[in-house]
């Protein structure tokens, strides 16, 4: 397969103190297609969701990987399978020099401590029925861990870290505010002291004051404890702010990958252009940034296009689009680790265009209009 | 330009030029809990073809108000007091019969999640020409020939097949544009969009806003966005209110609120937001604490238990006295123009980058 490239070894947060470090978190053409069965009498798999369909990427000790895309595009399946909830279809998942694509649950067990997960949801990632204390010991419980003072020291350890009392141990999830019960999960994840958060759009059920102290909670966890991210979200401005490099995908594939200096400021394929464009800014005076409005919405995951995914809603598509697929590569011009899959790459630049990008035919319509009228 | 300060400096001689305007408006919710505050003396006017922009945090009473100003909340276990004047017209004291009349005709709503507010027992069709049929006696082939214009005009594409299609055959963002097809089917003066674009991916949401630009750029609606986003209301709206515990705690046109910003909170809301061109090292700075309860709001200012201010003003007039907000350009704080200033330019205004 054409999109068999890795990405370059030496890349890593800040490449000077990463470079040459092993990672510790390599996945290669993962896949992941849910079956369809249908039929009558007897069901029959009729097709596939093909949710993940060959992505690669690489996470360093102590590096976040943002991921982002829109609802479908299989960055939560992703997150499931490096967490090995969910066992991929066909790849390979590499955790420090092991291969756990196809691990056992005993094989798993010691991995699994070392891997956690931090949910989008804080009111049903919890439950209901345990005191604070019983859902962050019982990580340790499950993995018979006695760390020095006790596990109920640990927890109030844990409870102080992440900015919540102590003496909450024996609360239950109802008495806390949806912030405040993310920082719980937030606290669950640290009971093993993990090398790897996978932390799936943490934020994005929370109110936009009660966000940023998630955030910069996460971000001091990274900065004190040296904890590696696979930060999946789907706002484009928090994974900035939260990730060293970041990963763009669509439609089961990653379209471009890039430290995130290079992907917010010279992103080169289309569908990064247009996502940046789509995010809506306080900034009053936006005039100079470029205007891309796509038409319709995501295609089906069942009968994804042919060749280049994004070719149904690309304005720089052409024939050679639909027949061969773009490998993830690094196009001449770019920075050492930024990939993309594209024949037909933008400029890298976010500046306004001479003419706007509008695919949308009622909004072009109405555009034309107004501007006649 | 902004009508806010026109009829707000003499409400009684002047409030019939807002197209809608809201007086002292207090909605009650008796709960096992107690009552619940929901909007707690709230004014607001929006012109004729302007867009008002209402942001604020969940339980802010956004929604709440703009519920009571189409007369959805159930009458009989709900306290309004307050006017709703829209066109001349007193809503809140009208029986449920002019209501009825007034409802998808001369105001429409846009919710936020359009799977729950599409019906999936009726075509998309259906839906669409029901209010046509209702308001203006149309016949089922003219409100059809309505509904496949109206579609045509938000982008569905093949309308005419579209049209007897069930709301879960399309995608989320057709859904959402449904329902914009929905509420413009009788031209309506007034257009309340309750989150529209929420549920709704970044590129959707990028080419559904626009739409709504586009839209009331033809039809001249006068809307009332409602978003928790102030990136989405910087990119809509003309005149913003900025809500907190069932009070407008600022408000101002679009450009006064987010450039100078003079209450705390809407400080708090705009210095916690990351930006996708500010300072990547600049921590985020966020509101400490949680919205209060809004069956025992605190006493005072409902924002002092979060405030990082109140320390400036003396006597504990924070906590003791609720703050006024002042007609027009205004924010309900105790803190001094010149004290707002300072802090804005010194502490505020470089976080903002």
């Amino acid at each position: 397969m054409s999109n068999n490239v890795t990405l370059p070894e030496q890349q890593g947060p800040e490449a000077g103190t990463a470079a040459t470090r092993e990672p510790l978190l390599a996945v290669e053409n993962m896949k992941m297609h849910f079956p369809i069965y249908g039929g009558f009498p007897i069901k029959r798999k009729v097709g596939a969701v093909r949710a993940v369909d060959g992505v690669d990427f690489q996470v360093f000790p102590g590096e976040s990987l943002g991921l982002v895309g829109e609802s479908g595009c299989g960055k939560s399946t992703t997150g499931r399978m490096v967490t090995r909830l969910l066992e991929p279809t066909a790849g390979k998942i590499t955790y420090s020099g092991r291969d756990i694509t196809h691990a056992k649950r005993r094989e798993l067990a010691p991995i699994r401590s070392e891997i956690q997960m931090i949910f989008q949801d804080p009111y049903s990632s919890l439950n209901p029925r345990q005191t604070v204390g019983t859902i962050i010991k019982s990580p340790m419980e499950i993995n018979g861990i006695n760390p020095p003072g006790g596990r109920e020291k640990k927890v109030r350890e844990l409870l102080e870290l992440v900015g919540l009392n102590p003496e909450h141990y024996n609360r239950f999830p109802h008495e806390f505010s949806g912030g405040q019960r993310q920082r719980i999960g937030v606290a669950r994840a640290l009971a093993l002291e993990p090398k790897l958060i996978v932390a799936d759009e943490p934020v994005s059920a929370l109110d936009v004051s009660i966000q940023a102290q998630v955030v910069n909670l996460l971000q001091k966890v990274q900065d004190e404890l040296g904890i590696a991210f696979l930060f999946i979200a789907h706002d484009l401005a928090i994974v900035r702010h939260f990730s060293h490099r970041v990963a763009v995908m669509y439609l089961g594939k990653i379209v471009e990958v890039a430290d995130r200096e290079s992907l917010y400021t010279r992103p080169r394929h289309p569908y990064t252009h247009a996502l940046l464009s789509a995010v809506p800014e306080v900034d009053l005076d936006t005039e100079h940034k470029e205007r891309i409005r796509l038409a319709g919405d995501v295609p089906s995951p069942i009968s994804p296009p042919s060749g280049c995914r994004f070719r149904t809603r690309c304005w720089k598509a052409q024939d050679k689009c639909a027949t061969d697929e773009p490998p993830l590569v690094q196009i001449s011009g770019n920075k050492e680790g930024h990939l993309t899959a594209c024949h037909f790459p933008e400029a890298p630049s976010i500046e306004a265009r001479v003419e706007d990008v509008v695919m949308d035919p009622a909004l072009a319509a109405l555009e034309k209009d107004h501007t006649e009228g | 330009m902004s009508t806010l300060t026109k009829t707000e400096d003499t409400p009684a001689a002047t409030a019939p030029e807002a197209f809608l305007s809201v007086r002292d408006l207090r909605v009650r919710f008796s709960t096992e809990d107690g009552i619940v505050k929901a909007v707690d003396g709230l004014s607001f006017d929006v012109e004729r073809g302007k867009t008002l922009g209402i942001v604020g945090e969940s339980g802010s009473g956004k929604s709440v108000t703009n519920l009571t100003v189409l007369g959805l909340h159930n009458r009989k276990t709900t306290d309004i007091q307050g006017e709703i004047i829209l066109d001349g017209q007193e809503l809140n004291s009208a029986p449920e019969r002019e209501m009825e009349k007034l409802r998808g005709n001369k105001a429409a709503m846009i919710f936020q999640d359009p799977l729950t507010a599409l019906s999936p027992y009726y075509t998309v069709g259906r839906q669409l020409s029901e209010p046509f049929m209702k308001h203006r006696g149309a016949s089922k082939k003219e409100a059809r020939d309505r509904a496949i214009e109206m579609l045509t005009k938000v982008g569905i594409p093949q309308p005419q097949t579209r049209f007897d299609d069930y709301p879960h055959q399309f995608s989320g963002g057709m859904r959402q544009r449904a329902m914009i097809a929905m509420a413009l089917m009788c031209d309506p003066e007034l257009l309340i969009a309750d989150e529209p674009t929420t549920a709704l991916d970044v590129t959707v949401q990028a080419q559904i806003l626009d739409l709504l630009k586009d839209l009331q750029q033809e039809f001249g609606s006068a809307i009332i966005f409602i978003t928790h986003d102030l990136g989405v209301i910087a990119n809509m709206a003309d005149d913003l209110l900025v809500m907190y515990a069932g009070r407008a705690v600022e408000r101002g046109t679009v450009r006064e609120v987010l450039q100078t910003p003079s209450h705390p909170y809407t400080w708090g809301l705009l210095s916690s937001m990351p930006r996708l061109t500010g300072d990547i090292d600049e921590e985020l700075v966020p509101i400490p604490g949680s919205p209060p309860s809004l069956l025992n709001p605190p006493s005072g200012c409902p924002f002092n238990p979060r405030c990082a201010y109140s320390g400036h003003v003396a006597d504990s007039l924070c906590t003791t006295e609720r703050p006024p907000l002042a007609p027009g350009r205004a924010a309900a704080c105790h803190l001094t123009a010149g004290q707002k200033q300072t802090i804005f330019v010194n502490e505020i205004k470089p976080r903002l980058g």
